[in-house]
């Protein structure tokens, strides 16, 4: 019991990853009709905000301390943060330990910006051709994207851990009733679920609960009317789009303590959100939430040695590495507008 | 009309010169090639530096590249000549002179692996075909080597392997015209063992988390058999892809499975996520059977271990060599290539720097660059003053056998390079194998090709 536990756990926290990524994929495609395959390159770019702002909050001054040496037998270079100089060594610190959690505020506009330029800048002009181009350009742009960060940070995985405070595990069997140390799990991972659903949340409270919200909600299920009536719809779909990369963004920039961001885990996880979005019907913002979710619970429980073992033993092996396509062919043969796509979407 | 009537005298001579005039182009090419592919022309001879220049181990191939830059400057008589000047061969000082190889200016062409096997022996095959490369070498992953150490062999030239740890590597896949300074699996593992029984004691339950590809195979078996001779009990090996990023779903089930040792397989990117998982979990907090949990990593890079931030500290395994070793080979090394680039060597540069400085040694020794001539140097040679100590290239699998290097986590590190200390240096003897050792068998060296 404690195992299953502690792989719904894994699947929540892996859902929110997806989740987050594919409401932000849905959004686009809802509003603008645009199949963005460079939604994981948003992802990465929010993780790296963390990094930046990391590499920022510690900037140097250099001082020579002539006991020390270093590899070649110089004196060493030592290193004071800026920040520390400024604030105090313990201000100093304890700001550079919460990047991660305080470049949340540096993503954002950064993401925004992002969002606005990518759209304005490219995907405009391919709003009407066909998905194929769509797919084509914003691929390209990925690898683009991916290139740039490549050149500029390296190849390897760079640390960015959680604050302290933050670190380490939690035992969350204890308030279940199980036994002390039966089922523990990172405390990060927990906040990563929880930030998760706040964002959702928010995404969701906005569209439904304000104006502009009112009218993007308006344009999805038809924008030429929308547009009859004077509304400047094509505006608030720019917005739309700066929203669903901050969305992508602050998925990424949460991320980083879980695994050491590099210049690939965007492409790592485009897939996978793309079948979430297929699963959870194209356009459907519940639907990308909940299979998001779904497929991840489905992942994590797959990928337990009892589970394995019985899908070998009928021929299925790795299951553990299909199961979200499996899923995704199922779902598309019996029901191929997806969990909770609108009816007629993708059944032509 | 005059007709040229046919005799028996003119129809002998008209043979003769026919059969000379077809005969010329084939004694033209033999001479010009001296009987294998790719013979140098002119006043230099080019190598193939083939390594991951974009893809996950881009950083390592970057630095591999960066190494191989340094071994054709000292080779070429440039620079402060590293480590030409402490190379040593069967007890006399190596047969490099700073002036190219064998007279010619050594230059170089590169190519991408991408770190796929496709990819590295289409750069290969490129750089042998229409660059006219006489050795290839380099490569960060033992698929990959395997691959191009394929495709070197039916070329007809030289491989010098980068960085491949596979068994596999100098064992079922090994072939006449490769050779691999790295050491192996099989290596880590007995010289990891001893040390991680004096450590952590005999009666200990280990759980593989291993990478699902042919170095994670030939690694866990390695591991699993040398920890189990030392009295472990392995509980559960289970196989990751390559491709998985959140191993947590593969964490999740050790914390309950009754072990209380953690052996990751991995390397690279897989190393670094799947250690900082494991850490998330809490496991080197946790007690098990009455025993601090512990995790074991037993083939590290210092330049992954930077990617795993602290969770590195106070964790086992093995490398190849490593930049704090205070042998004069080494030092030279370290401070040729640190003033050159700002930052010390990896194990990875270190190891194709080396092979670089092998290949001209035995070029020399032979005096051709025929791929046979120099397979032969190279076989059976003794070399020491690389970094390594006494080395040797056994002939039997083209495997140097030289002494290995147990590093852990450093605690308290003095800057971003200081990353691993160097608990052991376990004697060669101890990490020998026979060459037709179960965890190698079924493979064959075959025939040196030369190409032509």
């Amino acid at each position: 019991m404690d195992a299953i536990l502690l792989q719904i756990l894994n699947g929540l926290d892996k859902g929110s990853a997806y989740a987050l990524i594919a409401l932000g994929l849905t959004l686009i495609f809802g509003t603008l009709g645009v199949v963005n395959f460079a939604h994981g390159a948003l992802f990465m770019i929010g993780a790296f905000c963390a990094v930046t702002l990391q590499k920022i909050l510690t900037i140097s001054s250099i001082s020579i301390d002539p006991e020390k040496k270093d590899f070649l037998g110089n004196p060493m270079e030592v290193k004071t943060p800026y920040v520390e100089s400024w604030f105090g060594e313990a201000t100093g610190q304890l700001i550079i330990n919460w990047s991660v959690p305080l470049a949340i505020l540096f993503a954002i506009p950064v993401m925004l910006a992002v969002g606005y330029i990518m759209e304005r800048g490219l995907i405009k002009h391919f709003y009407k051709r066909p998905h194929a181009d769509q797919i084509l350009v914003t691929f390209g742009l990925a690898i683009v994207i991916q290139e740039i960060v490549k050149h500029y940070y390296g190849a390897n995985p760079i640390p960015t851990p959680a604050p302290d405070a933050l670190r380490g595990s939690f035992d969350f069997g204890v308030l279940l009733g199980f036994d002390p140390n039966a089922v523990i799990y990172p405390l990060w991972r927990l906040v990563y679920f929880a930030f998760s659903a706040l964002v959702i949340g928010a995404v969701f409270a906005f569209l439904q609960f304000t104006t502009f919200g009112m009218v993007v909600r308006a344009g999805m299920a038809d924008r030429e009317t929308v547009g009859l009536l004077g509304i400047n719809i094509d505006r608030r779909f720019t917005l739309t789009f700066g929203i669903a990369a901050a969305v992508a963004g602050l998925a990424g920039v949460m991320y980083t303590p879980i695994n050491s961001p590099n210049y690939h885990m965007g492409m790592d996880f485009l897939v996978l959100s793309f079948v979430v979005v297929v699963v959870g019907g194209m356009g459907s913002l519940p639907g990308a939430v909940l299979a998001g979710f779904l497929l991840g619970i489905l992942e994590s429980f797959a990928a337990m040695n009892e589970v394995k073992s019985f899908f070998d033993a009928i021929y299925l092996p790795s299951i553990d590495q299909i199961i979200i396509y499996l899923v995704a062919i199922i779902v598309l043969l019996a029901r191929p507008r997806g969990l909770m796509g609108r009816k007629g979407v993708m059944e032509e | 009309m005059t007709l040229i009537k046919p005799t028996r005298r003119g129809v002998i001579q008209a043979g003769a010169l026919a059969g000379a005039g077809m005969a010329m182009p084939t004694i033209l090419t033999a001479a010009s090639h001296a009987g294998y592919r790719n013979a140098p022309q002119g006043g230099s001879v080019t190598l193939g530096f083939n390594v991951p220049q974009s893809g996950p181990y881009a950083d390592e191939g970057a630095d591999e590249l960066r190494a191989y830059e340094l071994a054709v400057e000292h080779l070429n008589g440039e620079g402060d000549g590293g480590m030409m000047n402490t190379f040593m061969t069967n007890g006399s000082k190596a047969a490099l002179k700073g002036n190219g190889i064998l007279g010619k200016k050594v230059e170089f062409v590169t190519g991408d692996t991408q770190t796929k096997s496709d990819a590295a022996r289409a750069s290969a095959k490129s750089m042998i075909e229409k660059d006219g490369a006489i050795m290839i070498t380099g490569g960060s992953s033992s698929g990959v080597a395997i691959a191009v150490q394929g495709l070197c062999q039916e070329a007809g030239v030289i491989f010098m392997a980068g960085l491949t740890h596979s068994n596999d590597t100098t064992g079922k896949d090994k072939k006449a015209n490769g050779f691999r300074h790295f050491f192996n699996g099989y290596m880590s593992a007995a010289a990891l063992a001893p040390v991680l029984e004096k450590m952590y004691g005999k009666d200990r339950k280990a759980y593989h988390l291993t990478a699902d590809y042919t170095w994670g195979w030939t690694q866990q078996e390695s591991i699993a058999a040398a920890t189990e001779a030392k009295g472990w009990e392995t509980v559960k090996n289970v196989l990751t892809p390559l491709a998985t990023t959140d191993f947590s779903s593969y964490v999740a089930p050790v914390l309950n499975s009754g072990a209380d040792v953690l052996v990751l397989n991995h390397y690279g990117g897989n190393m670094v996520n799947s250690l900082t998982s494991a850490v998330q979990f809490g496991l080197r907090d946790k007690q098990v059977n009455g025993k601090n949990f512990e995790i074991v990593v037993p083939l590290y890079s210092r330049l992954m271990a930077r990617g795993a931030g602290e969770n590195v500290k106070g964790i086992f395994g093995s490398t190849n060599w490593h930049w704090s070793l205070q042998d004069e080979a080494s030092k030279a090394f370290v401070k040729s290539f640190g003033t050159k680039y700002g930052f010390p060597p990896s194990q990875a540069a270190h190891t194709v720097y080396c092979q670089t400085l092998l290949y001209a040694n035995a070029c020399e020794m032979a005096g051709t660059f025929n791929p046979c001539g120099v397979g032969e140097a190279l076989e059976g040679l003794q070399f020491d003053g690389l970094g390594n100590g006494a080395t040797e290239y056994r002939a039997d699998d083209h495997q140097c056998f030289k002494d290995v290097l147990v590093v852990k986590g450093k605690d308290n590190p003095t800057s971003e390079f200081d990353l691993l200390e160097v608990v052991e240096v376990t004697p060669r003897a101890q990490v020998e194998y026979a060459p037709d050792h179960a965890m190698f068998a079924g493979g064959d060296l075959g025939q040196c090709n030369p190409g032509a």
